[in-house]
């Protein structure tokens, strides 16, 4: 094991060198640029031993991802806001089809206005795209779950392909001491790939990426529906797994941070969770009762769990990097479903937030953290609250 | 090279019991490339006729391992194939796309291009019908001039498509590609030889094949074969190669037979009058002025 | 006849022996085409001299050349004619599906 001083788009390249992918399709997009930059030396220099394919555009770079899968081999890419709305069909083609690819995504706005900068608007349009899709906290967790995705899309009961989410910017850029676990214990963790059977193989010719007429069609959903279910149990064990190999569990589809006893919950994802933390201790050496979920999986989403850590709350707020034009920011519409077929009846609030890089300050989540207390306590809030705005509205 | 033919070729079937028109060229193209390529062959297909018929959940056509790919996305998934059996060390394949019109030239260019650019082990096959025909017979950047199509109908004002075929070949050409080819199904044993010489190409080839479609051209289906070869000998399509970096022309009529009895045999060119097929015989005239004094050797 | 085969078929009564994934095995005609005929393609061996153009040029392959006389696989002809177009001799005729009782 060594330790290096490197960002997010860095760790998430180291994790994909321990896994070692066989083919690797890079298309360039910021945030994401320093990952496939840092992969293309890696092979240069012989520490990765996959083919490196330059494709000539994100559409192209989950195409070639899905040919290599097709064959039984290990594919890797990686893309960001414009970049993934490109390639948006392939994502329902890779998942319907069953294959393992691991996709990083830089979690960036989405045009117009033009933005490099974080937010979650890209990822939250591709959340009905039957990949599973995890969020990451900081550098290691991304270095980590690079790894456990692969484990985790190979597991035969599961076979589906997972999409890492990493902050633009904020984590993708950002730099800390990250621990690279020894190839030879990556081995151990995550054997090479075995040849799935839906694969194009000599001895046992397929037919991939078939049609499937109205009177078959719903019969192949339901059980791509059924072993996206079936990846839960596998999430779980493979953040146990890693954790006694490695040192560092997550928590598995969620964690908690000071919920026993909590009345007012706050609900995170990405890189915020980790300065909410902070705010939270704060907040509780005032003798207020507040909690912290990080939400690490979107997809498939941790309804049971979440509503298990809810039952004696008061309230939750969530903060959401995203607004679904219309209505209300998309992990806000998801939690809400999950309470209600809970049948929790705690109040729930929406914060937008951190849209195109705007800070989320310490001073921001005490606000919300309030927010969510006076609702607990019976003050109606306003249910959808912008955060930092810099404007009268 | 042994010469293909009808005796000599496999009486094998690779690809059988497909739900395409009676009398489809296309599937005539794919149907003797893949008893060339055999067996151990990987092969990529677009949206489009040959994956809307071939692969109908349980009834799959194909005896060879077959992957359908997104419209645009053939040559990259192609692309993923090649590169996937090699860091596997799977040898003694070959990964074949069978693209039409539309998918290669319009919707597929950018990952065809991108391919080539990468000289990927792969053969290209642009089965071109000259329109969209899965979709119901629409204008592709291949649809050629005067040729109606059901987004570019020939009425008062406008005499069906007014653009000219997208020069594909040298397009591709350009790329400085080790193999490319234009053939026809109306000259079976020439196509054959290019499927073979694209099999032996180090790197990346293409073959640009005319198959009529007798559902979007509008013609019995019994004369698919003599219409391809017709369109050959009237000028309006040629058979040429591009290896070594250099144009040769295989077939170079010292005459052509009249435009007009090809293009009256079928219905997407009815409309025509004689000052259309002027116009159409003027681009030939064109097209055949500068292929004669460049590709002859 | 050296045609590949129909298949028998049921679709899975249960979803764990649907495929994984949007799959299915290669080679699996589970359906013939004999239903889209007007007209059958019946070749006269007294005039053919298998040159085995027929078998070349038909779309759906359905010419077998394997036997002493070349044999057509009518699960799977479509009658589209291009075979009797094609033959040099005409030992091919085109008749009409409803002289026919199978």
């Amino acid at each position: 094991m060594t330790k290096k001083f490197i960002c997010g788009d860095d760790a998430v390249a180291e994790g994909v060198r321990l896994a070692r992918p066989h083919v690797i399709s890079a298309y360039p997009i910021t945030p994401q640029t320093v990952t496939v930059e840092r992969l293309s030396e890696f092979v240069e220099d012989g520490s990765l031993k996959a083919q490196y394919v330059h494709v000539e555009s994100e559409h192209s770079a989950l195409a070639c991802a899905i040919g290599v899968s097709s064959v039984g081999a290990r594919a890797f890419t990686a893309t960001s806001s414009q970049g993934l709305l490109y390639m948006a069909e392939n994502l329902p083609y890779a998942s319907g089809a069953r294959m393992p690819i691991v996709m990083m995504n830089a979690n960036r706005s989405l045009a117009t206005p033009w933005s490099i900068l974080g937010d979650q608007m890209d990822s939250m349009f591709l959340i009905n795209s039957g990949w599973i899709q995890l969020y990451v906290e900081d550098a290691q967790e991304a270095l980590d779950m690079i790894i456990q995705a692969y484990k985790i899309a190979e597991t035969k009961e599961v076979m589906l392909p997972v999409m890492v989410n990493l902050d633009g910017f904020v984590l993708t850029h950002t730099y800390e001491v990250v621990e690279i676990p020894d190839q030879n214990m990556v081995d151990k963790f995550l054997p090479p790939i075995r040849m799935p059977e839906n694969s194009m193989n000599l001895d046992d010719p397929k037919c991939l990426c078939i049609s499937a007429g109205s009177d078959t069609n719903l019969e192949f959903r339901i059980k791509q529906e059924m072993d996206m279910e079936n990846s839960v149990p596998v999430i779980e064990r493979t953040d146990k797994e890693f954790g006694d190999m490695f040192g560092r569990y997550y928590g598995g589809m969620i964690d908690t941070y000071q919920c026993e006893d909590a009345d007012a919950v706050l609900i995170t994802t990405g890189s915020v969770t980790g300065t909410a933390r902070i705010v939270v201790d704060q907040m509780r050496g005032e003798g207020k009762k507040v909690g912290l979920l990080k939400l690490r999986y979107l997809r498939p989403f941790p309804a049971d769990k979440m509503a298990e850590v809810l039952k004696n709350a008061k309230s939750a707020g969530v903060i959401d990097k995203n607004i679904s034009f219309g209505f209300e920011g998309t992990i806000f519409t998801n939690v809400n479903s999950a309470v209600k077929q809970a049948g929790l009846t705690l109040d729930t609030l929406n914060f937008i937030a951190g849209i195109a890089g705007r800070d989320i300050t310490k001073k921001n989540i005490r606000e919300m953290l309030d927010s969510l207390l006076a609702s607990a306590m019976g003050e109606k809030q306003e249910s959808i609250q912008y955060v930092n705005v810099r404007c009268k509205l | 090279m042994e010469k293909l033919n009808a005796k000599n070729l496999t009486n094998e079937e690779l690809f059988y019991g497909h739900k395409a028109c009676g009398g489809c060229g296309e599937s005539l193209a794919v149907r003797l490339a893949m008893k060339i390529l055999g067996q151990r062959t990987f092969s990529v297909h677009p949206a489009g006729c040959m994956s809307a018929v071939s692969f109908n959940y349980p009834h799959m056509c194909f005896t060879n391992n077959a992957i359908v790919t997104p419209f645009a996305a053939s040559a990259a998934v192609a692309s993923g194939v090649v590169e996937g059996l090699k860091a596997l060390g799977i040898e003694n394949t070959q990964t074949v796309v069978f693209a039409g019109d539309g998918g290669t030239a319009d919707i597929g260019l950018q990952a065809l291009s991108g391919a080539i650019d990468r000289n990927e082990q792969l053969i290209y096959f642009c089965t071109d019908n000259e329109a969209y025909m899965n979709t119901g017979i629409q204008k592709s950047g291949l649809t050629p001039y005067g040729s109606k199509t059901t987004t570019s109908p020939a009425g008062k004002n406008l005499p069906g498509a007014i653009t000219k075929k997208k020069n594909m070949f040298e397009i591709v050409a350009a790329h400085g590609i080790p193999y490319a080819a234009t053939a026809s199904i109306g000259y079976l044993e020439d196509f054959m030889i290019k499927v073979q010489k694209a099999k032996e190409t180090k790197g990346t080839s293409f073959i640009h094949v005319m198959v009529p479609c007798p559902t979007g051209w509008g013609y019995p289906s019994e004369i698919t074969v003599s219409l391809a070869k017709e369109a050959v000998d009237s000028g309006l399509w040629y058979l040429a190669e591009y290896e070594n970096g250099e144009f040769n022309l295989n077939r170079n009529p010292k005459e052509f037979t009249p435009a007009k009895d090809y293009l009256k045999k079928q219905s997407r060119f009815k409309h025509l009058t004689d000052d259309d097929i002027k116009i159409i015989e003027q681009y030939r005239d064109e097209t055949w002025r500068r292929i004669r004094k460049n590709w002859i050797r | 006849m050296n045609r590949p085969k129909l298949k028998s078929w049921k679709n899975p009564d249960n979803i764990s022996d649907f495929p994984m994934g949007a799959t299915c095995k290669s080679d699996n005609l589970t359906s013939i085409n004999a239903g889209w005929r007007t007209f059958r393609p019946v070749i006269d061996h007294s005039k053919c001299i298998n040159c085995y153009r027929c078998f070349l040029v038909c779309p759906d392959g359905v010419i077998d050349k394997s036997g002493s006389q070349l044999e057509i696989d009518y699960d799977y002809c479509k009658g589209c004619g291009v075979c009797a177009n094609e033959c040099k001799l005409k030992a091919i005729t085109m008749e009409e599906e409803g002289n026919f009782n199978d």
